[in-house]
């Protein structure tokens, strides 16, 4: 019961960030390969903010911010140059600015990681402490269900939300349709960096420790989390997510939890070999 | 003379429930040139695809020259003799013309080499290379793209595309050539001169050819018989003269006159 | 005149890659029998020689054959492990024959990849570009993360192979196979990708749909070329593990393959000479890196590939500078060397011209719908121009 919780919560993080690569796959059909490198700027932002011995408040405020101006950003200059060149070039360019941001962090902060300060802490609620569970884990795990269901109801019943599902399903059609492509795909990239800095928080509330490589392995498994579930599909990304989450925390408490990178991995490629465009991705077969 | 080269029982396939095509039959002679037509949507292409392996029916078979195909891989299938092109233009964009047609060249016997005698420079390799570089350009010079044998094809003009992509077709040495739309997007002076290619191949080559066409000038010039396909049924078949003035057809093509 | 001009290009082109190698050879040779060698020069040669055929093997798939792999590391894991392992089992075995292990212990090492190899070839044939670029990224975690667990390959501390570590300063038999083994892999893969073979697997890249039609086995060359690539990797890390103690998984990361990929990058996809030149710069950068600026200029070096990465791939391919590159690529710099060539060129075309194709003389059908058709085989087609190029 305890691991089912802390997998749900951690799931809830995958499923967020996983949120932010399938929203961009559907609409801009690249893999953002930088994406879990904004939950590592995110969380420099919040140890930054709060070393100013500013609020928590003020540091989620700030490190939103800074994560959706900065998915436009990198947006704007190094994918819009590319758009409608190779997908092969697209994702090399987005392994380089992956590599650019941990890069940059290194130099600013060093390799080593940094604690991340004492008040990026939440109270404790004896009531559930007593069985085991962490209020960190119940407050991803409520945060994580909350950003999911705005994020829907945004997607189905705004107007720019009906504009992305456009965009997503035939860009020259809603092109035509008087959809500002280029807006609507800047747009996407800001909600999935916000969507990354809500997933950075959640992190640093499990593991007070802010490094280079933080966004690394989150990201690579959201990223997995997002191909199980069906790249482009958003209910995909969610199911993904939390599938990996709980697998990963019951591997860790078993007898294999040395092999849990192992057993994570495997289940991508078998599921993709059983289901070649994930479990709920649309089949989508090139015309002859 | 009139040999049976393609015969097709009742072929047919369905995407979930949408019949995109059922029971055509279709008979082509030797040394036919045979057309396919029919509005948009009808299934023409489908029928090519079935034929050549992309998908697999869901029901009937096909013979080519008498020999069974059906459930082939595409590999196969053109192994065993039949070649096409496609309707929006496959061609290996980024590998010279010549290179083109040495693609379509691979499996035949006379130009035999093994990875490992290529890796290691054999000779077989080398006879081989020479052997398939003169072909192809025999047949480039057939197509007039002699000249730009070493371009890259993407850099071809459109109508060049077109040739070469029929180049690359005969070059795997086929015993029927499917063509798809081969005078999409041309011009009256460009589709008279794809007109005579045809001819030219049909009867130098002794070629059987199986042409999916919407321009009617060039169906009604050079297509001996005709299979008309609406909504994935065969609807007429015969002399192209007696197809194209039967009143269902006419009705399918410009739609019923209420 | 014109032709034999021709072939001697070519001939340059084919031996410009062989002359590389032999440089880097002819050059570590000298220095040894000088004894000017420095150990960290016999290094840095050696890390050159397995960068060069990790860059070569990796491009054989990159480029030629158009899968993006992001697991190249793992094959050298693969080899560096077993290969090792091997070659420390057959030094207690037989201690004096050295090269005789190392032959051995290679072919092993290479072999057992190259089965990976096929492995990880096989979702290739089901699965395309992006997913295919995270299966064998998934591949590499996994491999890195069993070795880590096997206690009979030195668990978490690695594995240990100090009693097969070469001394390069003193003794050449290292340095010298390692080049054997660049220049072999070079021989087999340029001859490869020369051949038939080698057009079958760009057409492959090119139009998977057509190279079928055209009856291209898809699938023996998709996972002839991962079982290629996958065994000269496993050499690479067979040589890795001659040359380093403990062969630790932790090398063999994600970063390592990505660190590959930057070379095929840089040197230009389906490129072999600039795969050989960007492997040996690249090689070069981080060993200057490493050993002089220790510290926090260390971690410049991922910036400085980030920035490589990243220009070099929005030069060479964003549709906005296409006319750009056309007038300022390296070959349109050599080719206004050969406007001569040009001009006669231009020549035989408008000969050409006037030369009646087979095809019109033997228009005996001909109608009176096309009465320009002298014309319309040379004529104007540019209307359409492009639009075939698409995919």
């Amino acid at each position: 019961m305890i691991t089912l919780i802390d997998g749900l919560s951690l799931g809830s993080i995958y499923a967020l960030i996983a949120l932010g690569y399938t929203m961009v796959y559907g609409i801009a059909k690249m893999l953002n390969f930088a994406h879990g490198d904004v939950i590592m700027v995110g969380a420099y932002a919040i140890m930054v903010t709060l070393s100013c011995s500013l609020s928590p408040v003020v540091a989620i405020i700030v490190s939103v911010v800074l994560c959706t101006l900065l998915g436009m950003i990198i947006e704007k200059l190094a994918y819009r140059p590319l758009r409608g060149a190779s997908p092969l070039a697209v994702l090399i360019t987005a392994i380089g600015v992956s590599y650019f941001l941990q890069g940059l962090a290194q130099i600013i902060f060093g390799a080593e990681s940094k604690p991340v300060g004492s008040s990026w802490k939440l109270p404790a609620i004896p009531a559930l402490n007593k069985h085991g569970i962490t209020t960190a884990a119940l407050v991803t795990l409520i945060c994580g269900i909350i950003i999911m269901v705005v994020l829907t109801l945004f997607i189905k019943c705004t107007k720019t939300g009906s504009a992305m599902l456009a965009v997503s399903e035939d860009r020259g059609a809603a092109t035509l349709m008087g959809v500002n492509v280029n807006k609507i795909i800047t747009i996407t990239f800001a909600i999935g960096s916000a969507l990354a800095a809500f997933a950075g928080m959640f992190y640093l509330l499990q593991i007070p420790n802010a490094e280079p490589m933080l966004g690394a392995m989150p990201g690579i498994t959201a990223f997995t989390a997002a191909v199980i579930g069906g790249i482009g599909s958003i209910p995909g990304a969610m199911v993904g997510g939390i599938l990996l989450g709980v697998v990963e925390k019951f591997c860790l408490a078993s007898p294999l939890s040395s092999y849990t990178v192992a057993v994570k991995f495997s289940l991508l490629i078998i599921i993709l070999l059983v289901k070649p465009t994930g479990l709920l991705g649309k089949v989508s077969r090139e015309k002859v | 003379m009139s040999e049976v080269m393609l015969k097709t029982e009742n072929l047919g396939i369905s995407f979930g429930g949408l019949k995109a095509a059922q029971n055509v039959n279709i008979t082509i002679n030797k040394k036919d040139l045979y057309g396919l037509i029919g509005p948009n949507g009808a299934g023409k292409t489908t029928v090519f695809n079935l034929l050549t392996g992309v998908y697999q029916p869901t029901t009937g078979k096909f013979f080519l020259d008498g020999e069974n195909l059906t459930g082939k891989k595409q590999e196969s299938i053109n192994r065993k003799g039949i070649a096409r092109t496609f309707q929006n233009i496959r061609l290996f964009n980024n590998m010279t013309v010549i290179s083109n047609v040495m693609v379509g060249l691979h499996n035949d016997p006379k130009y035999k080499s093994t990875p490992f005698t290529s890796m290691l420079r054999l000779p077989a390799h080398f006879a081989a290379e020479k052997k398939m570089r003169d072909r192809a350009k025999e047949l480039l010079d057939i197509f007039g793209l002699m000249e730009e044998r070493n371009t890259l094809a993407c850099n071809l003009p459109y109508g060049k595309q077109r040739k070469l992509e029929i180049a690359r077709a005969l070059a795997t040495n086929p015993k029927l050539l499917l063509l798809d739309e081969p005078a999409a997007g041309m011009n009256p002076n460009e589709t008279a001169e794809l007109m005579d290619t045809i001819r030219f191949i049909n009867k130098e080559f002794d070629m059987t050819i199986l042409l999916i066409e919407h321009d009617m000038k060039l169906v009604a010039g050079i297509c001996e018989k005709l299979t008309v396909l609406n909504f994935g049924q065969v609807l007429a078949q015969g002399n192209t003269s007696e197809v194209l003035n039967d009143p269902a057809v006419i009705t399918a093509y410009l739609g019923e006159d209420d | 005149m014109k032709n034999n001009k021709k072939t001697t290009n070519i001939k340059f082109k084919d031996y410009v890659n062989y002359v590389l190698i032999g440089a880097l050879l002819l050059y570590g040779l000298v220095l040894l029998l000088t004894g000017g060698l420095r150990l960290s020069t016999a290094q840095l040669l050696v890390q050159m020689g397995y960068s060069i055929i990790l860059a070569v093997s990796l491009n054989l798939v990159v480029g030629f054959l158009g899968e993006l792999s992001l697991g190249h590391a793992g094959f050298m894991c693969v080899g560096a492990y077993v290969g090792g392992f091997c070659a420390v089992f057959l030094k207690q075995a037989m201690p004096e024959m050295k090269l005789i292990i190392l032959i051995i212990s290679m072919l092993i090492g290479g072999i057992v990849a190259a089965v990976f190899g096929f492995i990880i070839g096989l979702p290739s044939l089901r699965l395309k570009g992006d997913y295919l670029a995270i299966v064998t990224l998934a591949f590499g975690e996994i491999v890195r993360n069993v070795f880590m667990n096997q206690q009979a390959f030195g668990g978490a501390r690695g594995l240990t192979t100090g009693s097969i570590i070469y001394d390069t300063r003193r003794s050449p038999t290292l340095f010298i196979a390692v080049f054997v083994v660049v220049l072999i892999m070079i021989f087999v893969i340029q001859n490869l990708v020369k051949s038939k073979h080698g057009r079958a697997i760009t057409a492959i890249r090119d139009n998977e749909i057509a190279a079928k039609a055209m009856g291209i086995n898809v699938t023996f060359y998709k996972l002839f070329v991962f079982i290629i690539a996958a065994f000269f990797a496993g050499c690479a890390g067979v040589i890795y593990s001659h040359t380093t103690t403990p062969v630790l998984y932790s090398f063999f990361s994600y970063n390592k393959s990505i660190e590959i990929l930057v070379m095929v990058v840089l040197g230009g996809m389906g490129n072999l000479t600039g795969s050989i030149i960007a492997s040996v710069f690249i090689a070069y950068v981080n060993f200057i890196l490493q050993n002089q600026l220790s510290g926090p200029l260390a971690s410049l070096r991922m910036l400085v590939y980030a920035i490589i990465l990243i220009v070099v791939v929005i030069f060479g391919n964003a549709p906005a500078l296409k006319n750009f590159r056309e007038k300022y690529s390296i070959s349109a710099f050599f080719s206004r060397f050969k406007k001569k060539d040009a001009a006669n060129r231009k020549d035989d075309e408008a000969k050409w011209h006037r030369v009646p194709t087979k095809i019109k003389m033997d228009a005996i059908l001909s109608t009176d719908l096309n009465p320009n058709s002298d014309m319309s085989i040379h004529g104007d087609l540019g209307n359409n121009d492009g639009k075939g190029g698409d995919k």
